[in-house]
């Protein structure tokens, strides 16, 4: 159950948006089956910068790539993209397995070799024996292992984390980035996460993307960033200096 | 600290408040029921004739229509409110919605000719049909007119209140389905319904109500005396036969058979699991193809020459009075504040009470939540209940009974005709509850969800936090259900026919009076007037409430 | 602090909406809205009768002549009506035995109605014909009988009004009585096809019929007039039927409270008489019961008379009302 889906280079090239006051102006790449951790203030465009990605939100300017495929148009279902929002990824009224098999069939109509994805996805977020339950029955982190799985069976070599585990405690999700640390191991997704904690980036040993004003202030690899020799900008976010 | 060991039932403010409320509804019907009942008991050859084959007919007939009505409504609304609400964006969709709240303002006659310039006879398409050569005219004589009109009053009420349940759906939802590439069928079946679901035993419970009552549509566009409804039975007992006793126990059964249906689609329309954040926002993340895009567009034009076809035809005949005499005459004027006036203290009046019935409901759900003593979960999600649909019912209990039940209680107090303006008040004011409950209680709950607990750790309470915290959030609603109350009163005719004094000459009034004297150009004319009133009125709301907005939804 | 202001206002305007008694003599007069109506007769007729009695007319108006009865007995005794105007032929004889009308004791001599009413209660004001008006435009050859009404062309509709809410409606039904009397169940059963639709009240159905939804309505042979006289039109024509027309004789009664107010029997002597018999038909629409100072509008003239007058004993009406009424919705809702 090892599907190699290898991830794919995610490129914005002076990308504009703006949104009311707030302009935006993203020029990055995340090399394919790279960990990002983006990280910066409240309001400094980091969800903007994957509902762009994602095809939510649609740039004035600038192109966009995922793989060698041009997504500035596309639209969102046609993107080789994943997200997992904070909440509201599950539908209230459908059991674990519905709201998996989504990512296979909106239609919910499997084969199946999808019900064997179906099957393994929970196996390997560990949700095994909760196929039946229905979210309200389910914890926090849970319901997210709900939605990771999701991403798994959708198969997309990207997937977008927006601040999906920022409501879950400490210990929980640690657990979950070790989660998504097996699953990258596994299927070497290129991976974009959205977090208010760096440490998250350390932990993944990933690449760290700093944005302030709608910008992108600093990047590079999380170890580097985040030493005493990192950029001025991060630390007065970090609150390091005095 | 909130309270967790222990669990008491707390008697707040909020509760004495939607008890006052209940039991104003509860007075101003079953006093009128009382003092009928206690008339009819003293008059000795009232022998209340039972339930004939007669009576059953009409009982069938006022229940089926009612039901289709309500059926047809409620599903033809759902294509118009999801295509309006995929569509966020377009000119005119504000005015669209303003529209959408008049139909609910005409008397039904003026709807009722509205309805027939366009699909009568001689109406638009019969006049289209044959310059066109073709023979075809259209017929609505019958049970095909019925639902047409009610169609016609109701639609336009399920779209607005469908779009409320569909603005409660998180956005997040909008975009997974935009990610997995949901058709729109699917999207249907797994985000909109749910959210519509939950308001739709409301809904249709209204729309219900509002259909088993009518009167003039039915008889009017019926055909025959096999279309007629309990409503008209009730009339016919009190105002023609004078046969007390048997207009109360009709206006019971009418009661009984509305409540028997309303429970059933309690049952059907189970309110699904709530699973919603509070965050509402109003964006959508799909990129629709031509091909839906067409099909909504299609959906919104229909549901918009639906609307306003008939609307145009009161326009058009309204224009050909004598507009500018109309407007010099005094009496018109004086029947314009008069309707203002009574309208205004009507809507403030409804506006009060559903806020107090509202406030006093949740705050008994609430209670119950948190778990209170056994013995009293009993009463208490009786009186939630009671607050719940129990008000609605004021809706089904005849203008005519009230009018006539307090008329005679009213005479043992001094000259009922006295007391006719606050009698207009009060029915007006109690018939526009169900429909500002409706309009408040969605967002009354959602910031009593989200403030209840902030508030009670800040010791925010009473005076300062309605104004703090409540005012800015229900200050929308308030102004659109205080609209729609001022609207719904301002069209209304049956209590004002009963009391039918000089001294309270209502515009409705006025129109009816002119039409039953030949003078029906001038009836067009106030038809008019009143149809701009309300739009005026509409859009007042909107702007007023519109400044108040926060800006929350910047990111 | 606006709704407090607020309040306020509407409370005044609330107070001024009820007018205050006046301090003069009074006569109050219950009777039915469109009388009231400011191009009613009740302005012109309170006018001239206030000139010579120096004092005031109180109107209090219901929708019709059955609301008018009902309010009645739902006060009682303890009514604040001195006189009642407005009842019509087929409610006398509920009205009387109500109990609460007692005898004028005017001289009638000036009064003058077809077929002559005599009656120690009610005294008559105006009267009028039922009749179906039509569209003369649109249909070319009108019935000319009830009997070419009923069997005619389906296709021809008539707007009507319901029996069980209206006064007209309840007059085609004993029209249709005092023509075909036992057989009338049969007539219904044809008519049925020709019937658009069953309005609730003469506004519904007129509105309708003016509309141009049907060539034809049930109304008065007057109607015409108005759009002669007011409307300058003469497209609305009412059709003579051979079997006859229907009489509505529209009475006027003192109740037995106001048998203690000396100007109600005052205000019932004058009614018969010029101040307020020439008010009466290009208001009321009907024709005058007693005398006028000049003659009508020649429109007047103009409109169809008669051949023959119907009425139905009221005694008899309120006999079988009930009884008639069943047997039109039996027919009609096959």
């Amino acid at each position: 159950m090892t599907d190699k889906t290898g991830g794919a280079k995610v490129a914005l090239e002076e990308v504009r948006f703006s949104y009311g006051e707030m302009r935006m102006h993203f020029d990055l790449s995340v090399p394919a089956a790279q960990i990002a951790a983006i990280i910066g203030p409240s309001g400094s465009g980091k969800s903007t910068l994957l509902n762009l990605i994602a095809g939510f939100e649609t740039p004035q300017s600038g192109t966009i790539h995922i793989g060698h495929m041009n997504v500035t148009r596309t639209p969102p279902a046609e993107r080789p993209v994943s997200m997992v929002f904070q909440e509201n990824n599950l539908f209230a009224h459908l059991d674990v397995e519905a709201n998996i098999a989504l990512g296979r069939s909106p239609k919910l109509k499997l084969t199946a070799a999808d019900r064997a994805a179906v099957e393994s996805a929970i196996a390997r977020v560990g949700l095994a024996g909760k196929e039946k339950r229905k979210p309200q029955a389910l914890s926090g982190g849970e319901k997210q292992r709900v939605a990771i799985a999701r991403a798994l069976v959708r198969n997309r070599p990207v997937l977008l984390l927006d601040e999906a585990f920022a409501s879950l405690g400490p210990a929980l999700r640690i657990q979950m980035l070790d989660l998504i640390k097996a699953l990258h191991a596994e299927t070497a997704m290129t991976v974009l996460m959205v977090t208010h904690h760096p440490e998250d980036a350390l932990h993944l040993d990933a690449a760290l993307i700093f944005l302030e004003n709608g910008v992108v202030a600093a990047s590079g690899s999380a170890s580097d960033l985040l030493s005493d020799k990192g950029p001025e900008a991060l630390k007065r976010y970090m609150g390091t200096t005095a | 600290m909130i309270a967790t060991g222990t669990r008491t039932f707390h008697f707040e403010p909020k509760m004495v408040a939607g008890a006052i409320a209940l039991a104003f509804l509860m007075l101003l019907a079953g006093g009128a029921l009382f003092s009928l009942g206690f008339e009819a008991s003293r008059d000795t050859n009232a022998a209340f004739a039972g339930f004939d084959a007669y009576l059953w007919r009409v009982a069938r007939f006022t229940l089926w229509q009612a039901l289709l009505s309500t059926v047809l409504s409620v599903g033809l609304a759902l294509p118009v409110a999801r295509a309006l609400h995929a569509h966020q964006h377009f000119m005119g969709r504000a005015f669209v919605f303003r529209l959408f709240a008049l139909p609910l303002a005409l008397p039904a006659l003026v709807a009722v000719l509205g309805i027939t310039s366009i699909y009568g006879r001689n109406g638009l398409i019969a006049h289209a049909s044959q310059s066109l050569g073709f023979g075809f005219i259209p017929d609505i004589y019958g049970i095909s007119g019925i639902l047409l009109a009610h169609v016609f009053f109701n639609l336009p009420l399920a779209v607005r209140f469908m779009l409320v349940g569909l603005d409660s759906i998180p956005a997040d939802y909008w975009k997974l389905s935009a990610q997995l590439g949901m058709g729109g069928g699917t999207r249907f079946r797994l985000i909109e319904w749910p959210a519509i679901a939950r308001n739709l035993p409301g809904i249709m419970g209204l729309i219900f109500m509002l259909c088993v009552t009518s009167f003039t549509i039915v008889l009017t566009l019926g055909g025959g005396p096999r279309a007629t409804t309990l409503e008209v039975a009730i009339y016919q007992a009190l105002a023609f036969d004078f046969d007390i006793g048997r207009a109360v126990a009709l206006t019971l059964t009418q009661l009984t058979l509305t409540l028997a249906i309303l429970s059933l689609f309690r049952l059907t329309g189970r309110p699904t699991e709530e699973g919603f954040s509070l965050a509402v926002t109003t964006r959508r993340y799909e990129k629709f193809g031509a091909g839906e895009r067409l099909v909504n567009t299609a959906i919104i034009l229909l549901a918009l020459f639906f609307v306003a076809l008939p609307l145009a035809g009161t326009v058009v005949s309204g224009l050909a009075a004598d507009l500018g005499r109309l407007m010099s005459e005094r009496v018109v004027w004086r029947a314009i504040s008069t309707s203002l006036v009574l309208g205004a203290t009507a809507a403030f009046v409804s506006v009060l009470l559903s806020l107090a019935l509202v406030a006093g409901r949740e705050a008994v759900a609430a209670n119950r939540k948190a778990g209170i003593k056994r013995s009293l979960v009993g009463i208490g999600s009786l009186f939630e209940r009671a607050l719940d649909t129990g008000a609605s019912l004021i809706l089904v209990v005849p203008p005519i009974i009230i009018g006539a039940g307090w008329f005679i209680l009213l005479r043992h107090f001094g000259d009922p005709f006295g007391f006719a303006p606050w009698m207009v008040i009060s029915v007006n004011a109690a018939m526009a509850m169900p429909f500002a409950v409706q309009i408040l209680r969605p967002t009354w709950d959602t910031a009593s969800a989200r403030h209840n607990r902030l508030c009670a750790q800040l010791g925010i309470t009473g005076w300062t936090r309605l104004r703090v915290v409540d005012w800015p959030v229900l200050r929308r609603p308030l102004g659109v259900a205080f609209a729609f109350a001022m609207a719904l009163s301002l069209g209304d005719l049956g209590t004002i026919a009963l009391f039918g004094s000089d001294a309270v000459q209502t515009l409705p009034y006025l129109l009816l009076q002119r039409m039953g004297s030949y003078r029906t150009l001038d009836a067009a004319g106030l038809a008019l007037i009143l149809g701009v009133l309300s739009l005026g009125l509409m859009m007042l709301a909107d702007r007023g409430s519109k400044r108040a907005e926060p800006a929350e939804s910047m990111r | 602090m606006i709704p407090v202001k607020f309040l306020a206002f509407a409370a005044v305007a609330l107070l001024g909406l009820a007018a205050p008694a006046a301090a003069k003599d009074t006569l109050t007069i219950y009777t039915y809205e469109s009388f009231t109506a400011e191009w009613g007769p009740g302005p012109k007729v309170k006018e001239n009768f206030e000139k010579q009695c120096d004092c005031t007319i109180e109107w209090v108006a219901a929708t019709d002549g059955v609301a008018l009865l009902n309010r009645l007995k739902l006060e009682g005794q303890s009514t604040k009506a001195d006189i009642v105007l407005g009842l019509d032929t087929n409610l006398v004889t509920e009205a009387r035995q109500s109990g609460l009308f007692a005898p004028h004791g005017i001289d009638t001599s000036d009064i003058n109605v077809p077929g002559g009413f005599e009656d120690d209660i009610f005294v008559p004001y105006d009267y009028g014909y039922f009749a179906v008006v039509y569209n003369s435009e649109k249909l070319a050859n009108p019935p000319t009988s009830m009997k070419e009404l009923v069997e005619g062309d389906a296709s021809q509709k008539i707007v009507i009004e319901d029996p069980r809410t209206s006064t007209p409606g309840l007059g085609l039904l004993l029209w249709v009585k005092a023509i075909y009397g036992d057989n009338a169940a049969g007539a219904w059963d044809k008519l049925r096809h020709r019937v658009l639709t069953v309005a609730p009240g003469w506004a519904e159905a007129y509105g309708l019929f003016l509309r141009g939804e049907a060539p034809m309505v049930l109304s008065y042979t007057t109607s015409p007039a108005f759009h002669i006289i007011v409307d300058k039109e003469d497209l609305y024509k009412a059709a003579a039927f051979a079997e006859g027309q229907y009489l509505q004789i529209e009475l006027a009664g003192t109740t037995v409270n106001g048998t203690k107010n000396p100007l109600a029997a005052k205000f019932l002597t004058f009614m018969t008489g010029p101040g307020f018999q020439d008010v009466i038909p290009e208001t009321n629409w009907m024709f005058p019961a007693g005398k006028t100072s000049k003659p009508l509008n020649p429109a007047f003239d103009t409109l169809v008379k008669p051949t023959k007058i119907l009425m139905l004993q009221p005694d008899d009406i309120a006999k079988n009302r009930k009884a008639w009424i069943d047997e039109w919705l039996a027919a009609m809702s096959k």
